[in-house]
């Protein structure tokens, strides 16, 4: 053993898999709390919805393509002078942060707004008939409905961001994939990349598996 | 009581307007059940939503109770829809609620029940639907009529004095329809409550409805008590009903009648004169010989009625239809 992982610092994957789990949980925190909203009103606003709005649906629906459509190693890059602005440095766990948000939110509004999509329109036609307001219609019946999906959602966009987390290594992002580039890569010290990638392999599948849990205690289809 | 005053509906499909109904004008009496039947497209869909407005009407008037709901705010049509429950096809319970929680929602929403209130309430009503046990399941644990009747505890929640039923059965087995129809009847006796009921079936009219409303394509074609358009059709639409009803094959029908001798009469009993001996004895009297040629007794809600297809042969045919007509049965002459 000790001649096959003669470069590995435990202490350093320590370290580095403590800021991947940061980063990762910080920018799952953020991009629910904006993607949440962002998809609730994209479905709300979209064709034959509650509250059908074209133009305001457009704009939304745009935005959140662009953002879709960059690759998020470019978005890390073009990102940098608003990190900087926003919280001091672009360098690190927080300042790999607002690109982790700015790639995730998106992500998970449309995911989202496609849950909601799926919550059978008899239910809201039912819950308007009882008197309901908008926002009871959402929080009372569409948000419980869309449960599921919604935490699948989640799910989904958390191992993303352990994706794009490792990426952020490549502009000192920090964490597993930091690690991974200098010294996998950069230095050819192959152990210690084996280690990083199977240490984000097990990383994706506990998170799949406590979705997987989670969205089966919520399903009562 | 529910007024429709000159009411329609258009839908805007690519600039132009596409009528769902046409100007419609009917009453619907406070405590019947009354039922609304046609076939799919026909507008009853969309003539009930306009009742609680979920569809919006286009033009007339709808007077509910001498108010006119087209020209109600949100907060009113809100506290409005309070008093009008609903129960649908396919039922839409909230599958992420159990089944007492979907009975106590729109309570909740009101937000003018306390929690004991709401406890109560939802204790009674489980009694009323029978699924006291069933109170902490989940809607997916239950069966097609379970649903329902979880659907129907939910729509008397609130008190409500006019129910409206979308397909209520279409999507139950007939013993199970059958159970669904009858508790709304009890509903209707007990509660007093005001039942619009719409389907397709023919059947479900004749079971439950006090009056009906036949249409077709956007138009009330027919309307009047269950008894009279279910025995006496005039539009074709409806006569379309009736026989699909009764699983009548016209063509077959025809060919019977092609070799059956004589006139041909339809009888038709209603209430008492049902239970009569009378064939046996007009033919006596009369001296025409009788033989049937299609026939059906049942009930339309609680009353009995018979209607019988006869060939008549030889003797007194007009002292023959003289006694029927005496006996109160309506005799109609086929051919």
């Amino acid at each position: 053993m000790e001649g096959l992982l003669t470069n590995v610092d435990w202490v350093e994957i320590g370290w580095a898999s403590w800021d991947t789990l940061v980063m990762v949980g910080m920018s799952l925190l953020f991009s629910v709390v904006i993607g949440l909203p962002v998809g609730v009103l994209l479905f709300l606003t979209g064709k034959r919805q509650l509250l059908e709005q074209p133009v305001a649906y457009a704009v939304l629906s745009f935005v959140v393509n662009v953002l879709r459509s960059v690759p998020f190693i470019i978005l890390l890059i073009v990102m940098i002078p608003f990190t900087v602005m926003l919280i001091g440095t672009s360098l690190g766990v927080a300042g790999a942060i607002p690109p982790l948000v700015a790639g995730g939110a998106p992500f998970f509004a449309r995911l989202v707004e496609t849950s909601l999509r799926e919550v059978d329109r008899g239910i809201i036609e039912a819950t308007q008939a009882m008197g309901a307001t908008v926002r009871q219609v959402i929080f009372g019946a569409l948000l419980p409905e869309a449960l599921p999906g919604i935490i699948a959602g989640i799910t989904v966009t958390a191992i993303t961001l352990v994706s794009y987390a490792a990426m952020s290594g490549v502009i000192g992002g920090g964490g597993l994939g930091d690690l991974a580039i200098r010294f996998g890569y950069q230095r050819f010290q192959t152990d210690v990349m084996v280690i990083t990638v199977a240490l984000l392999v097990i990383f994706v599948q506990i998170l799949q598996m406590i979705g997987d849990r989670l969205v089966l205690y919520f399903s009562r289809r | 009581m529910i007024v429709f005053d000159q009411v329609q509906k258009s839908y805007q499909v690519g600039g132009e307007a596409v009528p769902a109904l046409h100007p419609t004008s009917m009453t619907i009496e406070t405590g019947e059940v009354f039922g609304i039947v046609g076939h799919s497209g026909a507008g009853k869909s969309t003539l009930v939503r306009l009742i609680n407005r979920l569809e919006p009407s286009t033009g007339g008037r709808i007077l509910i109770d001498d108010e006119d709901i087209t020209h109600y705010s949100h907060a009113e049509l809100r506290a409005f829809r309070r008093k009008v429950g609903m129960i649908f096809q396919h039922f839409n319970l909230l599958s992420s609620k159990t089944v007492a929680d979907n009975i106590a929602f729109p309570m909740k929403l009101a937000g003018i029940y306390s929690a004991t209130q709401i406890r109560e309430r939802v204790d009674e009503l489980l009694a009323r639907v029978s699924l006291v046990d069933q109170a902490n399941k989940y809607p997916s644990q239950l069966s097609g009529g379970q649903k329902q009747r979880v659907g129907i505890a939910r729509a008397l929640a609130c008190r409500p004095t006019i129910l409206l039923c979308d397909e209520a059965t279409s999507a139950l087995d007939p013993q199970t329809t059958q159970s669904v129809l009858k508790l709304l009847g009890d509903i209707n006796r007990e509660l007093g409550l005001t039942i619009v009921l719409i389907t397709h079936e023919m059947d479900v009219v004749r079971r439950v409805c006090d009056r009906v409303a036949v249409m077709d394509a956007g138009r009330v074609v027919e309307m009047g008590p269950v008894s009279d358009v279910f025995l006496h059709p005039q539009h074709p639409t409806t006569r379309d009903f009736v026989f699909e009803s009764e699983s009548v094959d016209r063509d077959e029908l025809q060919e019977d009648y092609q070799k059956a001798e004589g006139r041909i009469l339809r009888l038709t009993f209603k209430g008492e004169s049902t239970y009569q001996p009378l064939l046996g004895s007009v033919a006596r009297e009369s001296g025409v010989d009788f033989s049937i040629l299609s026939g059906r007794i049942d009930h339309i809600k609680d009353t009995p009625y018979g209607q019988l297809t006869l060939s008549l042969v030889g003797g007194d045919l007009g002292l023959a239809m003289q006694a029927f007509e005496k006996a109160d049965v309506h005799v109609e002459v086929v051919r």
